[in-house]
């Protein structure tokens, strides 16, 4: 297997001054300095400090190439998928300052404690409920179907929680469920197949469900997958109202 | 916020938007024309018109008013106020009816 980074004796490298979060809810940054290369992502510096400078530092990968969203951390005050996230790109003045995600606890150092995030799928109905049996006919589903169209722009999460710790109404309110697991619930609200959506629409019309986020769309500005939960979440908000119109929720 | 105030809220706002326009036309009108005060009482005294359009743009802001500062002291407000809903929603009437008595007397005053 080849090595994600190259020794440190290369004799090009300049160097980066990294400040790194250690500790939990309270610590403080440490700073470390990392041999500068090219195409460098913030996640080779993270693991150049774990293996070479301090091996007590504790984070979070798996696959290195933006599939499996486990690497998401804050980078220079905004998160960001570190494995995809190329050093040359938000280095500022030679410096970088990486974090835990932000609107969650953190465990250890820059790993964040993921348990509320995924709670909130729950949450929000985010589980597909089969309305037929194994025996019954595959439902055919036309790729052009609007319903079918508005799940491809939303499916594609890879449940990183860049969303959840960039967005504001989830750091001013705990219950918001936000806006990934809305972004789910948009997609299963839109799958023909599905036969949970009296539950998921009245899940999401309450409290702390699709009404309390203000269109600030940070989330789609920081998605690293480019899709825009903001845009579900107003599809979200108009079905609970035609919902609400005819008297199905309250 | 849930989906019942959600709709209020939104309904309110867009029936206030007209009422705005023709309250800020309203404004320029009496001004530039130079109305005084008997005359403007002398065209709104005892009109049914002017008391349903103010009394419903009272109303409206009322609604439409206590429901946005739920949102805010649920918020930016106090921790411990965040997870009581029902003082929430006291705060949110209290203010609510508090101005829509403001305003119906106004209207009440230039109507009656």
């Amino acid at each position: 297997m080849q090595e994600i980074v190259e020794t440190p004796t290369d004799a090009e490298a300049t160097t980066i001054e990294v400040s790194v979060w250690r500790g939990a809810e309270t610590g403080d940054y440490q700073t470390f300095t990392v041999p500068l290369r090219a195409s460098q992502t913030v996640l080779d510096i993270v693991t150049h400090v774990q293996r070479y400078l301090d091996p007590t530092l504790s984070y979070r990968f798996a696959c290195r190439v933006g599939v499996c969203g486990s690497c998401a951390m804050t980078v220079n005050g905004r998160p960001r998928w570190t494995c995809r996230t190329h050093v040359s790109k938000v280095i500022e003045n030679g410096r970088i300052e990486i974090g835990p995600l932000a609107n969650l606890p953190v465990i250890k150092d820059l790993a964040a404690d993921m348990s509320r995030f995924f709670e909130k799928w729950q949450d929000a109905k985010g589980v597909f409920v089969p309305s037929k049996t194994r025996g019954q006919p595959i439902e055919e589903i036309l790729p052009s179907s609007p319903a079918r169209q508005a799940i491809d722009a939303a499916i594609e999460c890879i449940n990183c929680g860049v969303c959840f710790a960039a967005c504001d109404t989830v750091r001013w309110n705990e219950d918001y469920m936000g806006p990934a697991a809305l972004n789910r619930a948009w997609t299963l609200v839109n799958d023909v197949r599905d036969a949970g959506n009296a539950e998921r629409i009245f899940a999401v019309a309450q409290g702390g469900g699709c009404h309390a986020c203000h269109t600030h769309q940070s989330c789609e500005q920081h998605c690293p997958v480019a899709l825009n939960p903001t845009a579900s979440i107003a599809g979200l908000k108009r079905r609970t109202m035609q919902a609400f119109i005819r008297a199905e929720v309250k | 916020m849930n989906v019942r105030l959600y709709f209020l809220q939104r309904a309110t706002a867009m029936l206030m938007a007209p009422l705005i326009v023709g309250h800020i036309a309203l404004i320029f009108y009496a001004t530039r024309k130079g109305l005084s005060a008997p005359d403007i009482l002398g065209r709104t005294q005892g009109s049914v018109g002017w008391a349903l359009y103010y009394g419903v743009f009272v109303m409206a802001a009322a609604i439409h008013g206590a429901i946005g500062l739920r949102s805010i002291a649920r918020e930016w407000g106090p921790r411990t106020l965040a997870q009581k809903p029902r003082v929430l929603d006291f705060l949110m009437w209290a203010f609510g009816v508090t101005l829509a008595i403001l305003g119906l007397r106004a209207v009440a005053a230039v109507v009656l």
